[in-house]
């Protein structure tokens, strides 16, 4: 199989038995270091004769000197060194890339096309709305496909991000309870939750309760019933949650929190194990954000462009976001007139390009396909915790959905950590999962496949862990002294951190 | 999705399932019952190229029509070089680099962002990036406020843009002891009343944000404004819409300001209805750990390489939590690289020769429409974007879209008192001839 070759463990010479020595050569310069006075990419069109300079019509008084240190290259360099850089990353299309939490499935080529034709590429964000028409049923058609997936009733496109979802999401929960006269100054979240949701809860005001999962790893409602009170806003819930199980007493959970007239936040972050399989609005969550980049296969870009739309039930409605698109006599427009909402939360509407993307991407595979992928992702799943069983143990003995959650013994065994096994995939050619996450586990390795990768690929994925434990007992120093054959080996983060160099400055 | 039935069946077989469902079926059966998406059946490659061609193509106003719509979002030229190094898989479908050794790409890019940001705002550092101009101008607020939690007043120039402003505000909405107060613009040069600002410098005022330029394309004296903050002891914050006016104006490092934040669309972005652009964020380094987002710094490996990982985050979410400087995860990453490659390309010498063309274009729009009779609204300095005068801007614009114009932006949706005014914008991408169609089609309204 030509996947073996791919990733498998031949690409490690032998020679890397011990640590090499390499003498430190200059990497890639910086684009900064590849400078040279006068020289230049682009033109302008020469000016009429007399025409004044533009410094000199506003003023040299308002003007700056100089943008010094800025660079100066020709376009064939500019591409090479970029083009440089390229080639010293790991991405989704080259490598399995099984993160945890981050859903890196594959990004189809044709989405990047779509979202770049002309009408849509070139289209203001101010352009009347009689003449955007088409952009304005993509959203529309977008924000339906979107409720039908989810359960819910609504949705706003805005948000740019899962987390600004997030706070979407929560300054809509306070700005319903304000509007019935209640404070509510608290939210509940698990211990198993992201990181993002005690941040969010932060910036939208409300003191954070954690709940304790339980020793299964999942929630119980008794646990919400014992920390619920006419104080507490909504909990937030990831489903299924960091340790890739699907909380069996959501609905009780629900139950127990309306009961107190608290509403279910619902974390879409792993909503790629419930296409088709469980709706967030039927488990009876009050509003979800999804992410685009993750579920719905928008390239995740080095750390976004995402984008976080948000679905609500009926009665957070009216809290949505600016600006909420509407139908009117002459086809679709943004209602100006909503005296309940939020307000905004960014510039113009949303992530136009990605969501052109999504909407591709939902077109392609259709309410079947959907649910199929959300399925082949949790076969994948199942299939590496089931083959990875005997070194790297599951840290629940619930069902895995989407993404798995493995422990290991080396530690105690080899003194090799997390860090080391991840570090040492990377020789392999294959992008570690996500470590020490959840915070619950120790030494976690989470590990998402998606439906994207085959299963000669999560073979060899197995054939390389197991050949980590083996080499932990028997030859440690190769793990720790991993990675051996990227551009640079282990990067010394501490030191970052204690003299942080955050830019390049020209020498004086 | 790769898988033959053999496999699947081999992958069922190995997990002890028949059926693919079988590994569903604790999910409780009433949730599952109802499950299934009601959408139509998946279509073709082809099929869906034709379907949102066919929406592209009914967006009338993307093409075809000369254009002087800005406001917040700019038509610049795009070169190839960006899209090309933007298509490259290594780049657009990695992730956030949290493995440094398999990131170097990406992290020195971001290296290279962040410099580029500093040298462009005179400023001392920089961040990744953020999701855009109006998040980073309310991440800065909330900046301001860890940098001095016992202040209230948070001052809004009114002529900062209206969406900022508005996200501004729901930024803090939440937050307790904050007051926003809006500082007027003078009604003849449209820049911020100093005088108002003036009677509020006391030790309860938190931060001033400034446009920069502002929403009426006034370039306003931020310097006198950052004085008068300063004076306050308070923090003084530009933010700009336009990015290529800090090719030629003054940098906001230079006039005192403390934070400089704003849009990077202009730089090698598409329109694309107003998303994904970027918010870039700059500072002084004694306020570094009060900054939200990723940093990426410079250091070594273990042979003694350079090399490049994020750092300072226990200033984040996912370390700190609820104690977190912002709950802002993934950024816009992918357009801070647009940014990087467009910087590069423009370099020193062409990114100030194009934002004097955009100043000298504008300026030549600006005297064609004032010889047709038609005056601007504000005296004060521009650079590529100024606000009309017009008796009655609606008709102005649908006079102008019938000879194939989207002649700008009515201020008065946002502005009541700017009711007569019409912000046009005019880029590199303009020319002389549709500056003569404008000032015919706004002469026979007005």
């Amino acid at each position: 199989m030509a996947s073996a070759r791919i990733i498998g463990p031949a690409a490690v010479p032998e020679a890397a038995s011990t640590p090499r020595r390499i003498e430190p050569v200059a990497g890639v310069p910086l684009i900064f270091e590849l400078s040279s006075a006068g020289r230049r990419a682009t033109d302008l069109p020469p000016r009429a004769p007399g025409e004044r300079r533009g410094a000199e019509i506003i003023g040299a008084e308002l003007c700056r000197e100089d943008l010094p240190g800025f660079p100066e290259l020709s376009e064939p360099q500019v591409i090479r060194h970029f083009l440089r850089l390229s080639q010293l990353n790991f991405s989704q299309a080259l490598q399995f890339y099984p993160l945890g939490s981050c859903t890196m499935k594959y990004n189809p080529v044709v989405n990047d096309e779509l979202a770049a034709l002309a009408g849509l590429a070139q289209l203001h964000p101010a352009t009347p709305a009689h003449l955007a028409q088409g952009a304005l049923e993509i959203l529309a058609r977008m924000e339906a496909a979107l409720a039908e997936i989810t359960g819910m009733d609504a949705v706003s496109l805005h948000p740019a991000a899962g987390a600004q979802g997030e706070l979407t999401g929560l300054l809509m929960v306070r700005a319903y309870h304000r509007k019935r006269g209640e404070a509510r100054r608290k939210v509940i979240i698990p211990d198993t939750s992201h990181g993002t949701n005690p941040a969010s809860c932060t910036l939208a005001g409300f003191d954070v309760i954690v709940a304790k999962s339980n020793r299964r790893g999942y929630l119980e409602a008794a646990e919400v019933r014992r920390l619920v009170s006419d104080d507490v806003a909504a909990m937030m819930v990831t489903n299924p949650n960091t340790l890739g199980i699907f909380e069996p007493e959501i609905q009780d959970i629900a139950a127990a929190l309306h009961d107190r007239g608290a509403m279910l936040y619902m974390d879409g972050a792993n909503m790629n194990a419930l296409l088709g399989v469980a709706k967030p609005g039927h488990m009876g969550a009050d509003v979800v954000q999804l992410n685009l980049h993750k579920t719905f296969s928008t390239p995740h870009g080095g750390g976004g462009p995402g984008a976080g739309p948000v679905a609500v039930k009926k009665h957070l409605e009216p809290f949505l976001p600016h600006p909420r698109l509407r139908r009117g006599a002459a086809g679709y427009e943004f209602d100006p007139e909503r005296p309940d909402s939020i307000g905004r939360m960014r510039s113009f509407h949303n992530n136009f390009g990605m969501i052109v993307r999504a909407y591709a991407y939902i077109l392609a595979l259709g309410g079947d396909g959907l649910g199929m992928a959300s399925r082949l992702a949790i076969l994948g799943a199942n299939y590496l915790r089931k083959r990875l069983e005997p070194h790297f143990p599951s840290a629940t003995g619930e069902p895995s959905m989407h993404e798995c959650v493995l422990s290991h013994d080396l530690e105690k065994r080899a003194d090799v950590s997390t860090l080391e096994i991840a570090k040492r995939l990377l020789d392999f050619g294959i992008h570690p999962p996500t470590i020490y996450f959840p915070l619950v586990v120790h030494g976690a390795l989470m590990i998402e496949p998606t439906e994207t990768e085959s299963k000669e690929i999560l073979d060899s994925f197995v054939d390389a862990m197991e050949r980590i434990y083996a080499e932990a007992l028997n030859d440690p120093e190769r793990v720790k002294n991993a990675p051996q054959t990227l551009p640079v080996s282990r990067v010394d983060e501490a030191a970052a951190a204690r003299h942080p160099i955050l830019r390049w400055e020209k020498k004086a | 999705m790769p898988h033959t039935e053999s496999d699947i069946a081999a992958m069922l077989k190995t997990v002890g399932a028949k059926h693919l469902d079988d590994l569903i079926a604790h999910v409780p059966a009433n949730l599952r019952a109802s499950a299934a998406i009601n959408l139509e059946r998946g279509r073709t490659e082809a099929d869906v190229v034709r379907e949102i061609s066919a929406l592209a193509a009914r967006n009338t106003g993307a093409s075809g029509f000369a254009s002087f719509l800005g406001a917040g979002y700019y038509r610049h030229y795009v070169p190839a070089a960006v899209r090309a190094v933007l298509a490259r898989a290594e780049f657009a479908t990695s992730y956030t680099p949290y493995q440094a050794e398999a990131s170097q790409g990406t992290t020195q890019a971001i290296f290279e962002f962040q410099t580029l940001i500093t040298q462009l705002t005179a400023m001392e550092v920089a961040n990744a990036s953020m999701y855009d101009g109006a998040s980073a101008a309310a991440e800065a607020v909330l900046m301001a406020r860890r940098m001095m939690p016992r202040r209230p007043i948070v001052a809004l120039s009114r002529a900062l843009w209206p969406d900022y402003r508005a996200t501004i505000r729901t930024y803090l909405s939440a937050l307790e002891g904050i007051e926003i107060v809006e500082l007027p613009f003078d009604g003849a040069t449209g820049a911020t009343d100093l005088s108002a600002l003036d009677r509020i410098a006391d030790n309860r005022l938190l931060c001033v944000v400034t446009g920069y330029p502002n929403a009426l394309g006034i370039i306003e004296p931020l310097g006198a404004i950052a004085q008068v903050t300063h004076r306050a002891g308070a923090v003084a914050i530009s933010a700009t819409a336009e990015g290529l006016a800090l090719g030629l104006l003054r940098a906001p490092g230079e006039l005192g300001v403390d934070i400089a934040v704003g849009e990077g669309q202009s730089f090698g972005l598409p329109l694309q209805f107003g998303g994904p652009g970027v918010g870039f964020m700059a500072a002084r380094l004694t306020h570094i750990r009060q900054m939200p987002g990723r940093l990426v710094g410079q250091t070594r490996d273990r042979d003694g390489r350079r090399a490049f990982c994020l750092t300072l985050s226990t200033r984040e979410q996912h370390i700190r939590r609820e104690r977190a400087t912002s709950n802002i995860c993934t950024n816009h990453s992918l357009c801070a690289l647009a940014v990087t490659v467009y910087l590069s390309l423009m370099g020193r010498v062409g990114l100030r020769e194009l934002a004097e063309r955009n100043v000298e274009l504008a300026h030549q729009a600006a005297a064609v429409l004032e010889a047709a009779g038609i005056r601007r609204r504000f005296s004060g300095p521009f650079f590529n974007e100024f606000a009309l005068k017009l008796a009655n801007p609606s008709a102005a614009l649908e006079a102008a879209e019938r000879r194939q114009i989207l002649a700008g932006v009515t201020l008065g949706i946002d502005y009541s008192e700017l009711s007569d005014a019409l912000l046009v914008s005019v880029t590199e991408m303009n020319h002389g001839d549709e500056f003569t169609r404008l000032a015919a089609a706004i002469a026979e309204v007005q």
